[in-house]
């Protein structure tokens, strides 16, 4: 069983090279349907096996995390890594919290899987998506089960890569590829931040594995432990799309339905609230670091939450939903609870995976992914209209959802942070005064797209001949199985994993949040009720642009960095060539020169050659005379 | 009692070389297997010597030879080989013979193999430079070290001189005037050794660690050798040979200036420089940490703007090759062993990736970006799988080679050496993040260029551009290598092929994406570059014990 946590990462990872190399073979071309079976087949078994594996190692600690107990880690470590200093140990291991990740993992990615054999049966890149797919589930499962902070970063960045390859898939598409280099970029400058927080943290306590740094963290000065846990944060911030580096997660919405599932449930996004749980311990050595990450979270839920209302694209409107509800948990752990935000993760995990296959099949059927196009889908599409309505239930947090429960104990934990004061004051009341706020925000645009979605006249025509960056329309009124069975069996952990955080309710914060969440929808219905054509979201008045335009974050960062960068670079080219290269060419040009001049005397006029030695006989003559 | 694997390395190239001379006419028909025989026997030694060295005692130097040489002067044929040289040995061999199996395999008459212009001496040329770039990691002598750097000159001048592209004589002649004018002041830096300490052997000298020497001394010394080293590696602001040799240099001498000269550089600084001089290193190490980073960051935004592919690589060897000389300037043992790795794995990438950039240059007869359209991976789905492959290495993802270097050469600068002002060093630490940010970014871009969006019909060009290799004059050969005019005169399909290719830019055929001599001279780099990434500690359990002896009174 110690080796349990290598195989669930080694599985995967063997099978997107299989994917990649194997699928065609022998024959490279033409790629068909048999490739893309036998891909299916590559990724989606080996996936099952990784679960089951994982399943099996979070079996005896079950939920313990959530109720706060810890337990011994279960795993080995395969040899160290010497580099002249701080060696690397190659330590994989699973202890509560890499147990109940690790299940979050592999079950979502299996889902993903099986619906994507669907979702893109046509496709003839079908393989290398699958594989990709698969290395995504590795490397995130590398990130739960390493015990080395070298090793985590690894899986760290190898999930930049697999956002970038996945959100690119249909690159032909040049606003796709923009948008995976983003991904890659806004991600890997958090990267940067990250590795110096490592180097930190692994120099303060001599080793960079996550039980010697947790057993050090005593002996860490404050300095050390602000200093290790704010550049942490840097990675954090962009794998977790915080503000101010969440510009990417929206614009990720290029890439296929299922990878949006993909990275903002399962992979990727968590990764960011995993780390901080992880390293809990060195954060909460860190008081001035938690008051920044509640800063930034009641900033980032509430704003997200504004944009999400104003957005026309289904998927962007789930997307800054889930930067909104990632900024709920990172507030979470700023008021002190890593369990609470696990539990929201986790339940997060259940009902966004939903909600975006959900997404998929309405997207798979109307051929857009603009709300303006769909309505009154819930007669066509019965089953999704059932299952994406426990979604946005979750979302909002409505009773019994999953969603009410790890949403109420979050609120509990803030509650508790104004009371107790592990934040600063102001801090404190913003973060819950955001929460309360968000929580309304949240209501109102869920429905909002639950009612514009299923509801009302259907206004869908299918376009003809879908732009590469849609999917492909097909006349069935619903999905095909293979993507409405992850579907029917998301929904039961997003209905009831609630109840397994051990129910509880803190009854006076419950109550006030249900009532702010019904409060946010009941506004939408009456706006919807009075025109059901029009847009609810024009109850934000003048506010609506901005948000549509999420508060012109893009633009102000192509203004600041983008553009700056550019030019500079242009500079240092004309620079490299003027001056630079310049000196080069000009000391070889003077070089020339002189020689030139030195030329002059040898023009081979023999008469002015003899007269030049006669002087300088002469001239020695008369020195010999005047000195000797 | 090994010690005839070191001297066998030098020598069946070398004698391989002078049989070319001796016997032209009854290699001629062979000469596809004869260079690949020769530099396959070289590899096998190579890998003779990678599997019976002694890893136990990496720090140690083994298969040692010493043979007086110049008595007179004290100077001695002395080679060995130790954890540091190793792998960069291995390298070259590697490198070579790849070289060799992209040339020849096949009929080797496609535009950039063997037989399309002048391939015996294009033979006679690679095996010199090989025997060149051995020499230069085996030797333990100053001066032999210095022999052997500078014979490597001369081939690669004519390498890029001959069998370049259109501004070739002008770069050959930058390349060879701007390494020539470095290697001198590195000579003189070098007879300032030997004036003060009285010997010239490697070892003797990095034993001392320096006793015997006076501070200003040192620090002389290591300013004129590093000055020449900086010139190979290249250090901004010496670079601007470099991508002018590199646009304008054949795949062939691309891959060997870019996978094994630019080591040379480096190598020097490991074996040379630091060692016998520590109390220089010291003293200079802050400025070759600020010229590294500046590099780095430099290198990264003139990639940024580049149009012209090659030109980008070359500029990003630049920026990769600050990361090395980062690596160094900490002068601790996690720094300097970034530096080794991350030597050994720009060979390895770079490499590959001068190899991609020949052939997108041989299919679409142009390197510049805008012209080549992108969708490269509609139309050539295995170049352009394997362009990313070989971009995403070299911008250093972890899990690939790239990445150990970088961040190891970053950890060093992060805790320097005793006696370095480690807030400089934080600061350096911080731009090369950055700067590994910004060669994220212009990977990216250029990926993103050529090998994302829909392909469009590239431009034709007349079809006596794509072939003025074979009627343009050229320049003389070095003594012995006559002309073969017999190539040249032979009737050549490439007008035929140029213009299939053209028009097969919407339609390509098969045949088109990765021919089978361009797969076998590739894979093994993939292959590498996926293994040292995965286990860093190959590479690094073999430098750490040599790096830690070198150091010697710095640690």
């Amino acid at each position: 069983m110690t080796t349990f946590p290598l195989l669930a990462v080694l599985l995967p990872f063997m099978a997107a090279f299989a994917g990649l190399l194997l699928s065609r073979w022998p024959h490279p071309r033409p790629a068909g349907r048999r490739a893309n079976a036998r891909a299916a087949w590559l990724a989606v078994l080996p996936t099952a096996a990784s679960a089951v594996l994982a399943a099996w190692l979070a079996w005896d600690p079950g939920f313990a995390f959530l109720a706060g107990e810890t337990t011994s880690p279960t795993g080995q470590t395969y040899g160290t890594v010497t580099t002249g200093a701080i060696p690397i140990s190659l330590t994989l291991q699973a202890d509560a919290l890499s147990g109940l990740l690790g299940v979050l993992v592999t079950l979502v990615a299996l889902a993903v899987q099986v619906y994507s054999v669907g979702y893109l049966e046509d496709d003839p890149r079908y393989p290398s998506y699958s594989a990709f797919i698969s290395l995504f589930t590795s490397a995130m499962l590398l990130v739960v089960y390493a015990g080395d902070l070298l090793v985590l970063y690894v899986g760290w960045e190898i999930m930049g890569l697999c956002s970038y390859l996945l959100i690119g898939h249909w690159w032909e598409d040049r606003g796709n590829s923009r948008a995976a280099v983003k991904a890659f970029l806004v991600t890997r400058l958090g990267d940067v931040g990250f590795l110096f927080g490592i180097f930190v943290l692994g120099q303060a306590a001599g080793s960079f594995r996550i039980a010697d740094v947790l057993a050090k963290v005593p002996e860490m000065s404050t300095a050390t432990a602000v200093t290790a846990t704010m550049l942490l944060l840097a990675g954090v911030a962009g794998k977790s799309a915080q503000v101010p580096l969440h510009t990417w997660l929206p614009d990720a919405m290029a890439g296929p339905t299922p990878i949006s599932a993909l990275i903002h449930a399962a992979t990727m996004v968590a990764a960011g609230i995993f780390i901080v749980a992880r390293l809990f311990d060195v954060f909460r050595a860190a008081p001035p670091t938690l008051d920044v990450l509640a800063v930034v979270a009641a900033l980032g839920m509430l704003g997200a939450a504004l944009a999400a209302l104003a957005q026309d694209d289904l998927k962007r409107v789930l997307a800054y939903s889930t930067v909104s509800q990632l900024a709920y948990m990172a507030g979470g752990l700023a008021a002190g609870s890593d369990t609470s935000a696990i539990f929201h993760l986790l339940t997060h995990g259940a009902f966004k995976a939903l909600l975006f296959l959900c997404a998929g099949a309405v997207i798979h059927h109307v051929g857009s992914n603009l709300m303006t196009q769909m309505g009154g889908l819930r007669r066509e599409l019965p089953v999704t209209f059932v299952t994406m309505t426990v979604g946005f239930a979750a979302l909002m947090g409505l009773p019994p959802a999953s969603g009410f429960f790890s949403k109420d104990s979050i609120l509990a934990a803030m509650d508790d942070a104004l009371a107790t004061g592990t934040l600063t004051d102001a801090a404190a009341l913003l973060l819950y005064g955001c929460a309360l706020a968000t929580v309304a925000v949240t209501g109102a645009y869920a429905a909002r797209a639950w009612l514009r979605t299923f509801f009302g006249e259907a206004r869908a025509v299918a376009l003809p001949e879908p732009e590469p960056g849609t999917a492909h329309v097909v006349d069935v009124t619903e999905a095909p199985r293979t993507m409405l069975v992850p579907v029917i069996l998301l929904a039961v952990p997003a209905l009831l994993l609630g109840f397994a955080g051990g129910l509880h309710v803190d009854l006076g914060v419950a109550a006030i949040s249900v009532v702010l969440a019904l409060l946010g929808a009941g506004v939408v219905y009456a706006f919807w009720r009075i025109d059901p054509v029009a847009d609810p979201a024009r109850l934000l008045g003048p506010l609506r642009v901005p948000c549509e335009q999420a508060f012109y974050a893009d633009r102000g960062y192509a203004a600041l960095f983008v553009r700056p960068v550019l030019a500079l670079a242009r500079l240092v080219v004309r620079t490299d060539d003027v001056v630079v290269d310049g000196a080069v060419r000009g000391s070889g040009r003077s070089a020339r020169g002189l020689s030139g001049v030195l030329r002059l005397a040898q023009n081979g006029n023999v008469q002015l050659y003899v007269s030049g030695i006669l002087a300088g006989v002469l001239l020695i003559a008369v020195g010999a005379v005047m000195f000797a | 009692m090994m010690g005839w694997v070191p001297v066998g390395l030098l020598a069946v190239p070398l004698l391989g070389a002078l049989a070319l001379v001796l016997a032209p006419q009854a290699l001629r028909p062979a000469l596809r297997t004869y260079g690949l025989v020769l530099s396959g026997v070289t590899l096998a030694l190579a890998t003779l010597l990678v599997g019976t060295f002694d890893y136990g005692q990496a720090a140690r130097q083994q298969f040692e030879v010493d043979i007086p040489w110049i008595p007179g002067l004290g100077l001695r044929f002395h080679l060995g080989v130790d954890g540091i040289s190793l792998p960069l040995i291995a390298l070259t061999a590697l490198l070579t013979f790849l070289c060799f199996v992209y040339l020849s395999w096949g009929s080797a008459r496609a535009p950039g193999q063997l037989m399309s212009a002048r391939p015996r001496a294009l033979v006679f040329t690679l095996l010199v430079l090989e025997v060149g770039m051995i020499g230069t990691f085996l030797a333990l002598d100053l001066l032999l070290f210095f022999v052997f750097f500078e014979i490597v000159l001369i081939p690669m001048y004519f390498l890029i001189g001959i069998w370049g592209g259109e501004g070739r004589r002008a770069a050959s002649i930058k390349f060879i005037l701007y390494t020539l004018l470095g290697s001198v002041v590195m000579l003189l830096g070098l007879l300032l050794i030997w004036a003060q300490a009285g010997t010239l052997d490697i070892e003797a000298l990095s034993a001392a660690h320096g006793s015997g020497m006076a501070r200003s001394v040192q620090i002389l010394a290591f300013v004129a050798i590093g000055i020449g080293l900086a010139v190979k590696t290249p250090m901004w602001p010496l670079h601007t040979w470099l991508p002018d040799a590199h646009t304008e240099a054949p795949t062939v001498g691309s891959v060997l200036l870019a996978g094994v000269l630019l080591k040379m550089g480096t190598y020097g600084f490991a074996r040379i420089a630091i060692p016998i001089l520590p109390e220089g290193a010291v003293a200079v190490a802050p400025w070759l940490g600020a010229f590294a980073v500046v590099g780095i960051v430099y290198g990264a935004l003139a990639c940024l703007a580049q149009r012209d592919l090659k030109r980008m690589i070359a500029y990003s060897s630049v920026g990769h090759m600050g990361f090395v000389l980062l690596g160094f300037a900490t002068l601790t043992p996690a720094g300097i062993n970034g530096a080794l790795f991350a030597n050994v794995a720009h060979g390895l990438i770079t490499g590959l990736l001068f190899f991609l950039a020949g052939a997108v240059k041989e299919r679409y007869h142009t390197a510049d970006m805008p012209s080549l359209g992108g969708g490269m991976l509609a139309t050539l789905p295995r170049l352009g799988s394997v362009l990313t492959y070989a971009s995403i290495a070299s911008l250093g993802l972890p899990g690939l080679a790239g990445f150990w270097g970088e961040m190891l050469a970053l950890y060093g600068a992060y805790q320097p050496a005793n006696g370095l002002p480690r807030g400089l060093f934080l600061a350096y630490m911080v731009i090369g993040g950055l700067g590994a940010v910004l060669t994220a970014a212009y990977f990216l871009v250029m990926l993103s260029r050529v090998t994302h969006g829909r392909p469009q019909r590239t431009v034709d060009l007349p079809t006596g551009a794509a072939d003025d290799r074979l009627v343009r004059e050229t320049p003389d050969l070095p003594s012995g290598a006559a002309d073969d005019r017999l190539v040249r005169e032979t009737p050549d399909e490439r007008p035929v092929v140029s213009a299939k290719e053209t028009t097969a830019v919407l339609e390509p055929p098969a045949a088109d994406d990765i021919r089978t001599y361009e797969l076998l001279a590739w894979t093994p780099l993939v292959a590498l570059i996926l293994l040292f990434g995965l286990w860093p500690g190959l590479l690094l359990s073999l430098t750490t014990p040599a790096v830690q002896t070198l150091l010697g009174a710095l640690s």
